[in-house]
């Protein structure tokens, strides 16, 4: 038993990291779907979505994850890996809604007047003037929201996902070294998320447009 | 729908002493948070090396790792070391300390904001150092501080659900009481994420509030806020 | 009166590997009006910063009353109470009213009690001409009754020494009279102080003595007259070109170097 522990909790973290890469681009693709038309999608869809945003930032992770994991288990039989990253991708949806509208709203309507100015229709203008620049201005916040992600990554260990916390759970029972299962737990995550925020930093750097500092304080 | 309302009302009683619980842990959790925080920030900022590096290590660690495992942590490994807590306590320190953490960091940017230059004003009639972030720093700082530091009570709040995972008798663990009695899950989780968003929603006005009174006439400055749940 | 107030003696400070003032000895007189002039860059704002203890000194010395207060065992904030700072961006305290930026120094450095530090930074207020914004937020004053205000500030504690460095530089130019009639008047009243500014029509009319340095030394010294229309070096000469055209404030028979006047 005690020699397949550093193997146990590999694959706990494995599938902590696969956690997190589901929910993170479900979240962005829907974020991002529910941001434009926040924005974009006239009175009705963007009151919709307004709403959609307050619900989703309103109630804690966990809560909502137990009501989605319920809903979509109802609805399609899943196995709880699959429900509860899909069900922490919709969680994340609501705020990264939130931080890329704050990107588009503050690339601006002039952007947008000089697209239009030049004969781009609407839908181009965002394609090709104010999501470019939106999507680097949303790189900082969205680190934060990738670690955040992968922390609550966490709470899918209550549904019953094998990811880390929940091997530490179990080694800590079988071998009632509680302590040192959870500081363990602990320090993975840790190394994960600072690996994760220097990963994005780099992105950023990269990314960034030559003599174009936008502070954005989304 | 009204089966839905049926289930919410019968289970008022259950869901109102839950609430108590989760408004205990969120008060006494940013309480603890704000002590903790406010030291944390100022000696990160100010300390010497080696204080500076123990309130470095303190909020990384804290803003590094989940809620939850550091609630663990505290829960069932703390008795390996001898120290045992019950339910409420463990939860009420684990939040405390999480939330100091993220408290830290706001109050650490609301001073750097407000910069040298007030330091040095200070210092130039003769205060000393401890006297100016008393006087100077500090006074600015809790000010500047709050459009930002507004998010850390309701993102606490939610972070308290947490705490169902060691069964401590919050509104999360109600909802699930609920559930099993009356075999619909999403009805009671429902019921409870609805009480938790009117939780949210009355907090937020009356930080909302509280922002807009304790503005200084005439000094605006904005410090980034971020989502640290 | 032949007593220097504030004796700098051969004090030097270099920042990594700049030499920022070299060798700079000066003697200042009780009642003085001390104008330093010279090039942005050249350690005269590093000069007033040294005798605040804001900049430690590398070496030398410096006196006041007679007291060395760069030595170790002299209490920096002790020093501070009686050497006077106005800043070139006033740097008011944000969160406090006009009243209670000239009050503070008074309840918490020199723990007075409130009635009597009220009413004593009420005076200094007075003086400086701003009783009437005494409840004003700094956000609410403009730049040159912020700039009042800082000198008020400095006043209430009663200095020996009242150091300003470029207190107008910040400001819109119709501010920049009202705080040089502050100054001027203090110096009539016989405060001893040592400005750095650019204001050369002040600096004629109310030093007493003006200090021309550049690169960290001081090239120059002398009454306003002797400087002025008859600098000894060509450098002070080219500064006071330079300086003129930018300002144009001289008349044309007052051009710098002219001898005939």
């Amino acid at each position: 038993m005690l020699s397949q522990i550093p193997t146990y909790i590999l694959s706990g973290m494995a599938i902590t990291i696969a956690v997190t890469l589901v929910a993170l681009p479900m979240g962005f693709v829907l974020g991002l779907t529910f941001a434009l038309l926040r924005v974009y999608g006239g009175k009705f869809l963007s009151a919709i979505m307004a709403a959609y945003s307050t619900i989703m930032r309103g109630v804690p992770p966990l809560v909502l994850l137990f009501v989605l994991y319920f809903i979509i288990s109802g609805v399609i039989n899943l196995t709880p890996f699959w429900a509860g990253s899909l069900a922490l991708g919709v969680v994340s949806s609501g705020y990264q809604l939130e931080i890329i509208r704050g990107a588009l709203c503050s690339v601006g309507s002039t952007q947008m007047t000089a697209a239009r100015a030049i004969g781009m229709s609407r839908a181009k203008a965002v394609r090709y003037i104010i999501l470019p620049q939106a999507l680097r201005l949303i790189i900082p916040s969205w680190s934060n929201e990738a670690s955040v992600v992968l922390k609550d990554s966490s709470l899918v260990s209550a549904l019953g996902v094998a990811e880390i916390t929940r091997k530490s759970q179990l080694i800590g029972a079988s071998t009632y070294k509680f302590l040192l299962a959870f500081l363990t737990a602990a320090l993975i995550y840790f190394i994960l998320v600072f690996l994760t925020n220097r990963l994005l930093d780099y992105v950023e750097r990269k990314t960034r447009i030559p003599g174009f500092s936008h502070h954005s304080t989304l | 729908m009204s089966e839905w309302f049926t289930l919410f009302s019968n289970s008022l009683p259950e869901f109102w002493k839950g609430t108590l619980i989760t408004l205990l842990l969120t008060s006494t959790g940013l309480g603890i948070g704000f002590l903790l925080g406010i030291p944390a920030a100022v000696i990160r900022i100010y300390g010497s090396k080696y204080l500076r590096w123990l309130a470095i290590g303190y909020i990384e660690l804290f803003r590094g790792t989940p809620a939850l495992v550091q609630l663990f942590v505290i829960y069932y490994g703390l008795p390996d070391m001898g120290i045992t807590l019950d339910r409420i306590p463990a939860a009420i320190i684990a939040l405390g300390l999480n939330s100091g953490a993220y408290q830290a960091e706001y109050f650490r940017s609301a001073i750097q904001a407000i910069g040298h230059d007030q330091m040095m004003a200070a210092r130039a009639i003769g205060m000393s150092r401890i006297k100016a972030i008393w006087n100077i720093i500090l006074p600015q700082a809790m000010r500047l501080v709050i459009p930002a530091w507004s998010n850390e009570p309701v993102s606490l709040l939610k972070t308290t659900a947490i705490a169902f995972l060691i069964a401590v008798p919050d509104l999360m663990t109600k909802a699930k009481m609920v559930a099993t009695r009356t075999y619909d899950p999403i009805g009671a989780y429902l019921a409870v994420a609805v009480i938790y968003l009117i939780l949210v929603v009355i907090l937020t006005a009356i930080l909302e509030y509280i922002s807009r009174k304790s503005r200084i006439p005439g000094f605006d400055l904005e410090i980034e806020a971020q989502r640290s749940t | 009166m032949d007593k220097y107030i504030l004796e700098i003696q051969n004090i030097s400070k270099r920042y990594g590997g700049n030499v920022i003032l070299k060798d700079i000895s000066l003697n200042v007189r009780e009642g003085d009006t001390v104008v330093i002039i010279g090039p942005s860059g050249t350690g005269k704002s590093t000069l007033l910063r040294c005798i605040n203890l804001l900049t430690r000194i590398d070496t030398g010395k410096i006196l006041l009353d007679g007291k060395d207060i760069t030595t170790k065992n002299v209490s920096e904030d002790e020093v501070r109470q009686h050497v006077g700072m106005v800043f070139q961006n006033f740097l008011l305290f944000n969160h406090l009213t006009a009243l209670d930026n000239v009050m503070i120094g008074l309840t918490k450095v020199r723990k007075m009690p409130a009635n009597q530090a009220k009413e004593k930074a009420m005076q200094e207020l007075r003086r400086v001409g701003l009783a009437d914004r005494a409840s004003h937020y700094p956000g609410q004053l403009s730049g040159g009754q912020q700039q009042r205000v800082a000198i008020a500030r400095a006043l209430a504690m009663d200095p020996r020494v009242m150091l300003f460095d470029e207190p107008t530089s910040a400001l819109d130019p119709e501010l920049i009279g009202e705080v040089l009639e502050v100054m001027r008047k203090l110096a009539e009243e016989g405060m001893t102080m040592l400005c750095v500014t650019h204001e050369m029509g002040f600096a004629r009319e109310v030093a007493d003595r003006i200090i021309f340095m550049e690169h960290g030394v001081i090239v120059e010294e002398g009454p306003p007259a002797e400087l002025f229309y008859r600098p000894k070096f060509e450098r002070t000469r080219e500064f006071l070109w330079k300086i003129t055209e930018l300002y144009g404030k001289h008349k044309d028979e007052e051009k710098p170097g002219d001898t005939s006047t």
